[in-house]
């Protein structure tokens, strides 16, 4: 028991030991791209990320599943309910008391709500409807709720945030607390922040959820990824939105 | 139907240089991508893009497989008269997304 304890506190020790970003710090991933990406992203006739808005716009207004039920049939418009939601998420789901974030949310009222089959990760449609929903918390600020149910699963996040991966052996802290702003080959390194998801990105051709963005980091360094919607992915996007508390939201973001 | 994003002003002075923006969703596959069976995808791109106020050619850009996909237009029109201005994208598959704006010149 003694022994557990000792070590539970020299681990404690260890890891608040490792240095992070402090608030003043904090960079958007937007500013380390270069000035025309930049534009690109500011301009909503070319930031390619609105057509996805513009698709997740139909589909909030289009009736679907067993109950013909479109999403603004209980929502109403979205500029006024879904005000702000994307800027909390991942959140406690009640019914359950396990946290979702909002790729599972809407699939939820998929599912539940409208009796309808859920979105596949990374389809067009789920990617539009996530878009067109984080859309309504653009500049707002990055808000995780106050929630003690979520802080098992924020600390689990951390702790995969500090653990080292793959064959080239490196933590996402390794490279995103301690080295961003260095460059990894040709791209900069940012500090990982997820106020601009879902993202499109030039490399892809397309939009792409946060955690295809960390599947990529993981295949990065020779790491088998978590799968899309599994609990590693859920608790690291927790930990990364409270390390963004205060960040705008910028959603769509452009990256290279 | 794809999808577009224009931005043009509403108004315009007559004698202005006013800048036209773009965006249109299309995959604009190359047709030199093989899929995961090995296969080509076979090309679909947008091939013509025309810009026309009342009917009469304004701009207009034939486009190759380089471009990108979602391709972005930007062009500039002296602002001589009012009218409607119609947006014309086609396509290998011969789909043609139309838009259609309103411009008033004083
Ligand atoms: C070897 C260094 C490295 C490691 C390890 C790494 N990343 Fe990254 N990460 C990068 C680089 C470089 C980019 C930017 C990629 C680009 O622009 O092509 C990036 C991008 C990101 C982004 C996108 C930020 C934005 O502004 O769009 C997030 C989020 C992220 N990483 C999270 C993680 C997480 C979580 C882990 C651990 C599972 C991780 N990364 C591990 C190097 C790393
Ligand atoms: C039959 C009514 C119904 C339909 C249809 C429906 N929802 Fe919901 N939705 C709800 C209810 C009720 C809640 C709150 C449930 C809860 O808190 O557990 C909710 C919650 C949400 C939330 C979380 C809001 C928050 O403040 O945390 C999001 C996001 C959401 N819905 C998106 C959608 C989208 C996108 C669609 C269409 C694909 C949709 N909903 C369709 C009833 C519906």
């Amino acid at each position: 028991m003694i022994r557990t304890a000792l070590i539970a506190f020299t681990t404690t020790v260890a890891v608040t030991a490792i240095a992070q970003i402090a608030p003043g710090e904090r960079r958007s991933g937007a500013e380390f791209m270069s000035p025309s990406t930049q534009a690109m992203q500011k301009d909503d006739t070319s930031n390619p990320g609105m057509l996805a808005a513009l698709e997740g716009e139909t589909l909030w207004n289009a009736p679907a599943g067993n109950e013909g039920k479109s999403c603004a049939s209980c929502h109403g418009p979205a500029d006024k309910s879904m005000k702000g939601v994307a800027a909390r998420y991942p959140a406690i789901h009640q019914s359950t008391s396990m946290p979702v974030d909002l790729q599972g949310r809407i699939n939820l009222c998929r599912s539940d709500n409208q009796k309808a089959s859920p979105l596949r990760f990374e389809s067009r449609e789920l990617l539009a409807l996530t878009t067109y929903v984080a859309l309504q918390s653009r500049g707002m600020p990055v808000s995780p709720p106050d929630d003690a149910r979520l802080d098992p699963f924020r600390n689990q996040g951390e702790t995969l945030w500090r653990q080292r991966f793959g064959q080239l052996n490196f933590s996402c802290a390794q490279c995103h607390d301690d080295n961003w702003g260095k460059r990894l080959g040709s791209a900069p390194i940012p500090q990982a922040h997820p106020n601009g998801y879902p993202i499109y990105r030039l490399e892809w051709q397309g939009m792409g959820s946060l955690q295809r963005r960390l599947r990529n980091c993981m295949a990065g360094v020779r790491a088998e990824p978590f799968g899309f919607g599994s609990d590693e992915f859920i608790a690291l996007e927790l930990y990364l939105m409270s390390r963004a508390a205060g960040m705008p939201m910028e959603t769509p973001g452009v990256r290279p | 139907m794809a999808r577009a994003l224009i931005n043009i002003p509403a108004k315009a002075a007559k004698g202005q240089i006013i800048e036209i923006k773009t965006l249109v969703s299309h995959p604009m596959e190359t047709g030199f991508r093989p899929d995961n069976q090995g296969k080509l995808i076979p090309r679909d791109i947008i091939n013509r893009f025309e810009c026309e106020i009342d009917g009469e050619r304004i701009f207009a850009a034939d486009l190759y497989p380089a471009m990108s996909a979602n391709p972005f237009l930007t062009f500039t029109l002296l602002a001589e008269r009012s009218g409607e201005v119609t947006f014309r994208w086609k396509d290998d598959r011969g789909e043609i997304t139309e838009e259609k704006r309103k411009l008033v010149v004083e």
